[in-house]
């Protein structure tokens, strides 16, 4: 169970303070839990606040009951917290089965990794040797991505927005992967998501705007109010 | 051989014992043994130190050995090595030198490689340099290779020196024909107070012809490297060069690369990048439980992998 305390976070801009998060406070037990909201509204922020990659200014975090607050990012990494980037990463040299590999924490043999990579809808013989870089597509990139999380198979995976970057076609085979990684994976779901193919198998969504939890619920509960709310301006509303 | 010798032989070519065709081991200056084949003879020089390697005109999959071991402090040697490869050859040769220096001496090797590439014959040339030691004796090696490429020759070069060799002057040269292909990949790592300057110069004088070379470097501690290189594209051809560093700790890394045009259908291209490790590559690293300095690590592998 993943618990955040009254959890702030302010940046300067211009030497003004801008506070991204404020006074955030809610628990994660459910298995898939989705968070959505307008951009610019502290989702990611609060993502990578609890894989250690931001330092919240006051708060706290705890993972199953144990203060995390003060960990970096490693030590959460190895406490069973585990991280799919919006923007995967580029690596020179580095191919697709040392990444495997690494979050696995041993060396995988091709048997292995096949059945990882298969997982989310990739033919081992043509990846394997792959450096993760700009040759590959945003899709395969961000499946790759995923596969690592599941090399890791930790208690709490985190996805931030998993459809970013990629075209309509590979977004409706991703979404498959999700499904099917529901119904096997175990432990926690955390995705940040516009979607709502992805809301619609959510347990639970959160909704974050202004740097606040605007709603809470179960999908039952949150999604009939998403789907129905315009968050357009009024000049745009006005046109339609 | 004794142990000393036998490791600098793996660390430099993979070699546990002596290797199977042809071969010619140097250690301390003197031969250490040498074996010809029916294809591949290997003539001791006259009038300088060193060997010429003649490859017989369509000799394929064979190949060439010629390790230099430097065990006893303070040896200081200039070496002359030329190889005649035959039309129509298709070979791999693989050279390097490693230095144990548990001194206070200055060992010094200094390397001149010429080759010499018949038509349509294709060289896969393999070259580590490589050295350790615990004594204040500084390793110094400084390899010049010199290609002549005819017509449609091709030559792939692999150049290594990772660890342990204190200053280096690393010059190639190279000229080639029409329809000749250069590759040439480099990977290099300085530590400590190191040195390293990579000189490439290359002449594409034959329509068709076309160069890539490619290095790779990391510089870490208070090391200094200096990475030079001029494509000249004399003829219908295509050049490319490209130079990645990755800089850490007080390093200095310049790059002054060069492309001149001679001909208005010369296609030249260089790429150059010095830059420290992106920190979003270490954040992912150790998302997946490395520590910041096990994804270093992986990070440096990985780049001259």
């Amino acid at each position: 169970m993943l618990e955040l305390r009254n959890i702030c976070y302010d940046v300067d801009v211009e030497n003004e303070k801008k506070e991204i998060l404020k006074n955030v406070s809610l628990t994660i037990d459910e298995h898939f839990v989705a968070i959505t909201g307008p951009n610019g509204g502290g989702k990611s922020t609060l993502a990578k606040m609890i894989a250690g990659i931001i330092q919240p200014t006051s708060g706290q975090i705890l993972l199953d009951g144990e203060d995390i607050t003060n960990l970096n990012i490693t030590e959460r990494a190895r406490k069973g917290i585990s991280f799919a980037f919006q923007q995967p990463v580029h690596f020179k040299g580095l191919t697709v089965k040392d990444l495997i590999s690494i979050a696995a924490g041993k060396t995988m043999s091709v048997n292995d990794i096949c059945n990882i990579l298969s997982e989310v809808g990739l033919c081992a013989r043509d990846y394997i040797d792959r450096e993760i870089n700009a040759s590959l597509s945003g899709g395969e990139l961000k499946r790759i991505e995923i596969a690592m999380i599941l090399a890791r198979g930790t208690k709490m995976s985190i996805f931030d927005e998993p459809e970013a970057g990629i075209d309509l076609w590979s977004f409706n085979s991703l979404i498959k992967v999700f499904e099917k990684m529901r119904d096997e994976i175990h432990g926690t779901i955390l995705i940040i998501s516009h979607q709502e193919k992805i809301l619609n198998i959510a347990d639970k969504i959160i909704v974050i705007a202004n740097g606040e939890i605007e709603k809470i619920g179960t999908r039952e509960e949150v999604l009939p109010t998403l789907l129905y709310t315009s968050r357009s301006c009024q000049t745009l509303a006005d046109k339609q | 051989m004794d142990l000393i010798q036998k490791n600098l032989l793996s660390q430099i070519a993979d070699l546990h014992e002596v290797p199977e065709g042809a071969y010619n081991i140097r250690a301390n200056g003197a031969s250490a043994g040498k074996n010809t084949t029916a294809n591949i003879d290997i003539v001791q020089k006259e009038d300088k130190d060193g060997i010429d390697i003649v490859i017989k005109p369509g000799t394929v999959n064979e190949s060439v050995h010629i390790p230099v071991l430097l065990s006893q402090s303070g040896i200081q040697e200039v070496v002359y090595n030329d190889f005649y490869i035959g039309e129509g050859a298709d070979v791999t040769i693989v050279a390097g030198c490693g230095i144990h220096n548990c001194g206070v001496d200055t060992s010094k090797h200094d390397g001149v490689h010429t080759f010499y590439i018949g038509k349509n014959a294709k060289v896969k040339y393999v070259e580590r340099h490589y050295g350790e030691g615990d004594g204040n004796g500084e390793n110094i090696m400084n390899p010049e290779t010199i290609i002549h490429l005819e017509e449609g020759a091709v030559l792939e070069m692999e150049t290594t020196q990772i660890k342990g060799i204190d200053s280096t002057n690393r010059i190639t040269r190279g000229d080639l024909a029409a329809g000749a292909t250069l590759e040439v990949r480099e990977k290099l790592m300085t530590h400590g107070k190191q040195y390293a300057r990579t000189d490439f110069s290359v002449d594409l004088n034959g329509d068709g012809c076309s160069a890539n070379i490619i290095s790779r470097s990391v510089a870490r501690d208070e090391s200094r490297q200096e990475f030079f290189s001029n494509i000249n594209g004399n003829s219908v051809c295509t050049g490319h060069s490209e130079c990645d560093a990755i800089i850490m700790d007080q390093a200095v890394v310049a790059a002054s690369p060069q492309l001149t045009a001679a001909n208005i259908d010369a296609s030249l291209i260089h790429e150059a990048a010095i830059g420290k490790i992106a920190g979003e590559q270490l954040i992912k690293l150790m998302t997946l439980g490395l520590t910041e300095a096990e994804a270093e690590e992986q990070i440096i592998n990985g780049f001259l992998k």
